[in-house]
């Protein structure tokens, strides 16, 4: 085995690990730099927030428009505040538009469903900063238990 | 007496390997660097990685589609086959990567390893460096000792991301599980420094021991044929066992407490 082949097989080597490592990195890990290219902040307080965690998607229709970037408790009122990061080509949502805590399937991770409102004269686009004022807090399993017991108590 | 005299000695025999295995690990790498010795790791670098590569992308890929097909079968009664690739990606960075490499090494590479030291030390050409002003620790152990650190978590990252396309080639192209979900499931699942990393770092861990492990019983054994047989056996038998070990360990270092 002469040197530069074994040196070419060990390049070849390192080239195969820098490969699986990006391919950890962009498409298993999915670390992208400031992945979804500019971005503007939204807020919504929301009665409860369940299971919300922080990279949650926010969903349109569907369709991933942004990620929960931060969540925390109003000192005033004690309602959790969550922070959407949405990206910035989705960003002519007029302020009528509503927020609601939803659930992927039965059992799925919970997610901001972003209803977009009607558009008529005098109602404005939610700029960078601004509160959503419509929402809808998660459904809590056991508070809906909680309520079903107590409405058939309260017939019987 | 006899037998507690023979807990005597071989209490006192194992400190005694314990301890020089230190002061071999002390000198091999702790000694001044030279760079004359980059030309040798380079060359154990091929021989320890570039080597071991097509038995590790082999096992990678089957261990990626067998997970794939079980993880199918039961996935798909909950009706939940699209959790398939954070499964599977989970549990190759997390345990299987680190693990299996970390095992194949030590049967591969590691033995290897053993019986060449050893049959060096039985030839006595350990000696004969020794006698040309040649340190052997520094020129024979130290760039084995950086090659297997440098290459078992290069193999075990390339072990990963193989089973990773194992899997899909299993649970998306033969079994029709959706490629969107497999991909942006294990996109939201998977966290770079709490998987990625924390393989990469459990896998640097099992290097050290099985390379530090292969290296010593080749360095210490007994100069005869079955000595070196001896030897490599028991490198195979205690790297494994010490990696098995020392993965429960890491994981609940690791994942135990949240």
């Amino acid at each position: 085995m002469n040197r530069y082949k074994m040196e070419l097989m060990v390049g070849v080597f390192v080239l195969m690990t820098v490969a699986a490592l990006l391919l950890l990195a962009l498409k298993v890990a999915n670390q992208t730099m400031a992945s979804d290219g500019d971005t503007y902040t939204l807020y919504a307080k929301f009665d409860n927030i369940g299971g919300l965690k922080v990279r949650s998607p926010v969903k349109v229709g569907g369709v991933t428009v942004g990620r929960v970037s931060n969540i925390k408790l109003d000192r005033d009122d004690y309602l959790p505040v969550v922070e959407l990061t949405i990206q910035t080509a989705y960003s002519e949502f007029p302020e009528t538009s509503s927020a609601s805590i939803l659930t992927s399937g039965l059992l799925g991770e919970q997610y901001v469903g972003f209803e977009p409102g009607f558009t008529i004269e005098g109602v404005e686009n939610l700029a960078d900063g601004d509160y959503i004022e419509d929402t809808s807090s998660a459904l809590v399993l056991e508070e809906l238990i909680g309520q079903f017991l107590f409405s058939r108590n309260s017939e019987e | 007496m006899n037998w507690v005299q023979h807990i005597g000695r071989q209490t006192i025999g194992r400190v005694a390997a314990c301890g020089r295995a230190g002061v071999m690990l002390f000198g091999a790498l702790f000694a001044l660097p030279s760079f004359k010795n980059i030309p040798l790791t380079i060359r154990q670098l091929y021989v320890v990685g570039v080597q071991s590569l097509a038995i590790i992308i082999v096992s990678g890929v089957f261990i990626g589609m067998v997970m794939a097909l079980q993880g199918y079968t039961i996935l798909t009664d909950y009706g939940a086959e699209g959790s398939l690739g954070p499964m599977v990606a989970l549990s190759l960075l997390r345990e299987l990567g680190p693990v299996v490499t970390a095992l194949l090494f030590a049967g591969r590479a590691g033995s290897a390893l053993t019986a060449e030291i050893g049959l060096m030390k039985a030839t006595e050409q350990l000696s004969s460096l020794e006698m040309m002003a040649v340190d052997p620790l520094r020129r024979v152990v130290a760039p084995r000792f950086w090659a297997g650190i440098i290459a078992m978590p290069m193999l075990a990252i390339i072990f990963s991301a193989v089973g990773i396309l194992g899997g899909h080639l299993v649970g998306v192209d033969w079994l029709g599980v959706d490629a969107g979900s497999y991909w942006s499931i294990m996109q939201s699942t998977v966290d770079w420094d709490k998987d990625v990393i924390n393989g990469v770092i459990k896998s640097l861990v099992f290097a050290l021991v099985v390379t530090w492990i292969a290296i010593f019983k080749g360095y210490d054994s007994i100069p005869t044929s079955e000595g070196i047989s001896q030897a490599t056996t028991q490198t195979v038998v205690f790297s494994s066992l010490a990696v098995l070990g020392l993965d429960f360990v890491l994981t609940a270092l690791m994942f135990g407490i949240e």
